[in-house]
């Protein structure tokens, strides 16, 4: 069989990340030290888990209705009201959904005809402009920059608006820059998109996680409000990944579009993770606290180890990765991680994998021990000196 | 403040520098801090807490309900005082209830404990009775879990 020419052209022309060496290297490394990864190093609280065997117990093993349990989608109805100040209407505008993934490939495949154009802001997630791509989507990427924080700025913006610009992805708090927007800075984006007909994505799954501020959904503005699909989930504020539950909300005849799809593509997100969910939903904020106090403390102390070893790094304000510019070092961001793993042990995520903008910089997580961030530290210390000294040596 | 101590009681070997960031004060600030609460004995002390049964070293630990004959003036702290003199106790808890105070003491054997419940606890004058539990298997002290837990099969996921 020539299955190059039997599979979907479009499939094909999706490039498969290039993380995946990285990521092999890693795997035969069996102590090494990683802020590379993406996810909670909590284990789901157990309130949160018990829930989930307790319905196990019960015999709940069912499918649920199409778009989640009724009673799940109120209580997400009543958590946003509560923590974000977003209404929505649990009966027409909510969605229950396999991750955010999910939700992010629904609203791209509900929103877009082919030739359609998605601005995606990068450095960034890198499921944005593959999934745009499978409907036919064209994917706009817009480089942001360090010095604005990583923000979209409303000249960026427009600088990339097209007649045949659909949709606007906002994938803030980001990964992995760490950048946030602030109401005024959603104010400007507004202010850009007033008059037009460009729907907004925002990706909000790491809302729970901004410090020093509150997270501002583009939802929150009324001017934006009925142009938002907002996606959102379990995952990063309840520790949740693996449960994948995830969640989109926005205008009733966008959502209702994406409950057809996700009908025919899924049928009902797992049952057991519905009824964890529930517990975390209602149950779940004081667990939501005490991770992101915890993450907090990580976040200021890598940010100053980082400063004080002499990589220029921004404070990011949400998420749980910080964003150093290693520029200055002389290597490329993919060179720098490998050279750094291969002689010091320690896995940090090349900026070149989420997109051009992340050239020259690498992505730490702080999503792991206070311990293994000191570590991590130590020898990115030794690295950098050592980089040096060879580099004076080559230079003679 | 408090910060700081929550800080040091889940773990003191944080360095005065991690404590900092992640208390948002400076490093001089948490020294002087730390020399205060210590001064004030408001932390007692910094001590690891250790699995014995994963070691060579033979030991057992009793909880013991000690009902005392409270005594004018002093109420039941004189009798507590008495009783935590000894090296053997750990610890000791006044306790609302059936009876009046928790003894925990550790010993190297069975008969160590029982050794120390007979002829020194009970012979208190103003101990009336005691009641000797001894501990089997210790599953979780100060938010410490004593198994080793199964980890979850590792994946890179790029996320």
């Amino acid at each position: 069989m020539n299955y190059e020419q039997l599979l979907s052209t479009r499939i094909q022309e999706v490039q498969p990340s290039g993380i995946r060496r990285f990521f092999d290297i890693l795997e035969e490394m069996k102590d090494a030290i990683s802020l590379g990864i993406g996810e909670p190093d909590f284990v789901t609280p157990w309130h949160i888990r018990d829930a989930g065997i307790y319905s196990l117990e019960k015999g709940f093993t069912k499918y649920t209705a199409n778009a989640g349990m009724a009673g799940l989608r109120r209580e997400i109805a009543s958590y946003l009201a509560r923590r974000f100040d977003l209404h929505y209407d649990f009966a027409s505008q909510i969605v229950v959904t396999v991750g955010g993934s999910e939700g992010i490939d629904l609203t791209m495949r509900c929103l877009l005809n082919p030739g359609d154009e998605v601005i995606v802001p990068v450095p960034s997630f890198v499921c944005y402009g593959p999934l745009a791509s499978m409907t036919g989507g064209t994917p706009v990427y817009l480089e942001l920059k360090a010095e604005n924080e990583f923000r979209l700025t409303p000249e960026e913006l427009k600088s990339a608006i097209t007649p045949r610009t659909k949709l606007l992805v906002l994938p803030f708090p980001c990964n992995p820059t760490g950048g946030i927007m602030e109401r005024a800075d959603l104010e400007a984006i507004a202010q850009v998109l007033e008059g037009t007909d460009i729907l907004i994505l925002s990706d909000e799954i790491y809302a729970e996680l901004t410090y020093g501020q509150h997270h501002v959904s583009p939802a929150n503005l009324p001017q934006l409000h009925d142009r938002t699909v907002v996606v959102n989930g379990l995952s990063k504020s309840h520790a949740m990944t693996g449960w994948r539950m995830g969640y989109v909300c926005g205008p009733a005849p966008i959502v209702q579009q994406m409950l057809k799809l996700h009908q025919f593509g899924i049928m009902s997100a797992p049952t057991v993770s519905q009824y964890a969910a529930v517990e975390a939903m209602c149950n779940g904020d004081k667990d939501i606290e005490n991770m992101r106090d915890e993450y907090d403390g990580r976040r200021r102390y890598l940010v100053e180890g980082l400063r004080r070893i002499g990589l220029p790094c921004f404070e990011p304000k949400g998420a749980f990765y910080v964003f150093p510019d290693i520029r200055g070092t002389g290597l490329g961001s993919d060179d720098f991680c490998e050279r750094f793993l291969m002689e010091e042990k320690v896995a940090v995520i090349s900026g070149a994998a989420f997109g051009p903008g992340g050239e020259g910089f690498v992505r730490c997580c702080y999503a792991t021990s206070m311990k293994d961030i000191a570590e991590a530290l130590t020898r990115l210390d030794n690295f950098l000196t050592n980089l040096k000294k060879k580099q004076a040596r080559e230079a003679e | 403040m408090s910060k700081l101590l929550r800080l040091l009681e889940a773990d003191c070997t944080l360095t005065h520098e991690q404590l900092a960031s992640m208390a948002g004060m400076t490093v001089d600030e948490v020294r002087k801090e730390i020399k205060q609460y210590e001064d004030d004995k408001v932390i007692l002390g910094y001590k690891a807490i250790v699995d014995w049964d994963r070691t060579q070293r033979e030991s057992v630990t009793a909880l013991i309900e000690v009902k005392v004959t409270p005594q004018r003036g002093d109420g039941f702290d004189r009798v507590a005082e008495r009783i935590y003199q000894y090296d053997e106790v750990e610890s000791v808890y006044l306790m609302s209830g059936a009876y009046d105070l928790t003894v925990i003491i550790s010993g190297r054997t069975l008969k160590e404990v029982a050794q120390f419940v007979g002829e020194r606890l009970s012979t208190l004058e103003d101990v009336t009775g005691t009641a000797t539990h001894f501990i089997l298997r210790k599953y979780k002290e100060k938010h410490l879990i004593f198994e080793r837990q199964e980890q979850q099969e590792k994946e890179w996921i790029f996320s």
